[in-house]
């Protein structure tokens, strides 16, 4: 086991993936000479050299459409967009191209590519600067999506994304890339579309993913004090979403909180709940309760949008408003 | 045309020299230099004023007052202060995320524009935009656009709407030279010049995007306003370290579009002296590019070139300086002492 932080574990999946794999190539804005926007490609240029670390223009469409030919053509592209909110640039050629080709062409085509991007708010960026729309790219048929909240899961989800055949989004917590985690030293990868039992308990689930797991252990260790034995799962996938593993945790507590750091509204977690009530309504003492950020754009000043985050208070008060906890 | 700029086509750039058009060259003052005597001091003012702004600013980020990301226009004063003294006040500005200089070279208050950065209720948007969204409407001052690029096809739609109701009023965007690597930049020049809107696409090419020199991410050297040909819009290029060429060049860019010829281009070849943003370490380039920019440093410059025609005195420019010290001190005060948004104002502007 070594200690590192989620930035290194997710820079050790794509090093050792360079080095093993010569199909294996980056492209993104300043991810060479400046060293990346969160320094995650720092270092690569030099020892990869210009032909597998790619200095794009500011063209998002452009390069993220030259991924999907480089794919298409038997390369496997990683391609690091600067912010999640960028990726919006692009949408047209991630959906209506990357993730609907195969199923297009009848199953001859596959798109082996990886969209790594920091995802959501909390460090003062504004609205355009503070999003998380792996939420809405995990509605996309043909996408899969992944989220790790520390750097166990950084590196083996890493690993499992390149392995992949498909368009796969890495979204990575900006909030976390300094947040320090133990990594084994063998090889071992994080399976795509399971979801992790983090802590067991009995009284209630909290379901998160990404930078939502702090606040939901944060939550979960409050409960304890109070006698409040938490369940708490990682989604880790967003799509494929694991929606065995957390009915089967709703059956053994009956109480359910989900938690989404993005805005609450039409984000992953009103599909979890939706699902939840066709599938465990009967297993349920109570309401299926949501909590995330509030439905506005992100505001710039620190006290205001630390208000519009979601936080553990904002977890506790569901649990107590859901089930009198 | 004003072409005062002779570019180079080798790899780093090269500030112009000085250029010698007729309103900025070595002639002697006459009467009509009582009028042109405050007019450049007004453009002095306004470069001094954002030239210490920016300091404050970068003060400021220091010590966690102002905070997100920040990117100052120190280097770049002469350009956009120049290109905004030749509008109307009925005309639109859309900046970029390096929107300070732009937005208060058009009045917006100094007091609102540091309290935004400062993210306080008494801000231009409340304190919900921040550094890189300013906006003042009543100004025409359009915002503040985050998204490199993005804000291209909001003033060709202002421009539409200028020209719709049959007024002489006009929009100039100000874009950088990494912007023009976005498909739409390209999509907006074409719009604007198949619909011959009264847009002024001013480029303000500064070198550099970010970490990236023009050569490393464009084909085609470093010089962009030829490419407009494409386009069939009118392009000039100028020396954007020189106020007065670049206000006499958006002069005559204005003044056509004014007449109905539709869109115009400028490009105005500048530096910004700092780092992209507060939190960039400049490893991409070299020192002495700086350096060599620097000693055409406009603010420095232009005063000294003023008293040596004795158009001012150097009190005139020391009572500016002052002047501009105590808006600034001023400002920081007022932001300082601004009180935070309430958090009711969480849910307001969301629908009008
Ligand atoms: C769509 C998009 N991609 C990337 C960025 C990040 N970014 C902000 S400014 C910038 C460089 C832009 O350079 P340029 O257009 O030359 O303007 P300058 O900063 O030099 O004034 C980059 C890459 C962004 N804000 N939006
Ligand atoms: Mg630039």
């Amino acid at each position: 086991m070594t200690e590192i932080v989620l930035r290194e574990a997710l820079k050790r999946g794509l090093e050792e993936a360079l080095e093993n794999d010569p199909s294996v190539f980056m492209m993104g804005e300043d991810i060479g000479e400046y060293g990346g926007a969160y320094a995650v490609t720092d270092g690569f240029l030099k020892k990869f050299g210009p032909d597998r670390i790619k200095d794009t223009p500011i063209s998002e469409q452009a390069f993220l459409g030259a991924g999907i030919g480089a794919a298409v053509a038997g390369l496997r592209p990683i391609i690091e967009f600067m912010s999640i909110s960028f990726t919006l640039v692009a949408f047209d050629q991630i959906v209506n191209m990357a993730a609907n080709l195969r199923y297009m062409s009848g199953g001859q085509i596959s798109v082996p590519m990886v969209i790594r991007a920091p995802t959501g708010a909390g460090v003062q960026l504004g609205a355009t600067h503070s999003q998380s729309f792996e939420t809405w790219l995990a509605e996309v048929p043909g996408m899969k999506v992944v989220c790790p909240s520390n750097s166990y899961d950084a590196l083996g989800l890493m690993r499992s994304a390149i392995k992949d055949n498909n368009p796969v989004l890495v979204a990575e917590p900006a909030l976390l890339y300094g947040t320090k985690g133990e990594v084994p030293d063998e090889y071992y990868e994080v399976e795509i579309g399971k979801a992790y039992v983090t802590r067991t308990g009995s009284d209630v689930t909290l379901i998160s993913y990404g930078y939502g797991m702090r606040l939901v252990n944060e939550a979960a260790d409050k409960l304890a004090e109070r006698g409040v034995s938490a369940e708490v799962i990682d989604l880790r996938s967003l799509s494929p979403l694991d929606m065995d593993a957390i009915v089967a945790s709703v059956q053994k507590t009956n109480r359910v909180v989900v938690v989404d750091t993005a805005r609450r509204i039409g984000g992953i977690m009103a599909e979890v709940s939706a699902e939840l009530q066709q599938r465990a309504a009967e297993w349920l003492d109570g309401p299926v309760m949501r909590v995330g950020s509030d439905d506005v754009p992100w505001p710039y000043n620190r006290g205001l949008e630390r208000e519009v985050l979601t936080d553990a208070d904002d977890v506790l008060k569901a649990v107590a408003e859901g089930y009198g906890l | 045309m004003v072409n005062p700029t002779k570019s180079s086509s080798k790899s780093k750039s090269k500030p112009a020299k000085s250029s010698k058009n007729g309103k900025s060259g070595a002639v002697g003052p006459d009467e009509s230099d009582v009028a042109a005597s405050t007019d450049h001091r007004e453009l002095f003012r306004q470069m001094f004023l954002i030239r210490q702004f920016e300091l404050a600013c970068g003060e400021n980020y220091s010590k966690g007052l102002i905070r997100g990301f920040l990117h100052l226009y120190i280097g770049q004063e002469a350009t956009g202060v120049g290109a905004i003294s030749a509008l109307r006040k009925d005309d639109y500005i859309v900046s970029n995320y390096r929107d300070h200089g732009h937005a208060l070279a058009r009045g917006v208050d100094i007091n609102r524009s540091m309290a935004e950065l400062f993210g306080k209720a008494t801000g231009t948007s409340k304190g919900k935009g921040g550094s890189m969204h300013l906006f003042d409407v009543v100004k025409g001052f359009m915002g503040g656009h985050g998204i490199v690029a993005g804000q291209l096809p909001l003033a060709a739609g202002l421009a539409l709407a200028q020209q719709y109701q049959k007024t002489d009023g006009l929009t100039m965007c100000f874009f950088g030279d990494g912007s023009t690597n976005q498909g739409v930049y390209h999509e907006t020049l074409n719009l604007a010049a198949v619909w011959k809107l009264p847009v002024l696409f001013f480029l303000e090419n500064n070198m550099y995007g970010m970490g990236s020199s023009i050569e490393r991410v464009r084909a085609g050297g470093i010089d962009f306003y030829p490419g407009l040909a494409t386009y069939e819009i009118p392009a000039v290029e100028v020396d954007g370290m020189d106020v007065l060429a670049v206000k006499e060049a958006t002069e005559i860019a204005v003044e056509r579009i004014r007449a109905g010829g539709g869109p115009q281009f400028i490009e105005a070849k500048t530096f910004r002296f700092g780092g992209h943003s507060v939190a960039d370490g400049q490893k991409y380039r070299g020192q002495e590019e700086v350096k060599e920019w620097e000693t055409r440093d406009s603010v420095v410059a232009f005063p000294l070139k003023l008293i040596e025609m004795g158009l001012v005195t150097k009190d005139q420019i020391n009572d500016v300086k002052a002047e501009v010290y105590e808006a600034v001190a001023k400002s920081v005060e007022f932001a300082e002492q601004s009180p935070n948004p309430d958090p009711k104002e969480i849910h307001n502007d969301v629908f009008a």
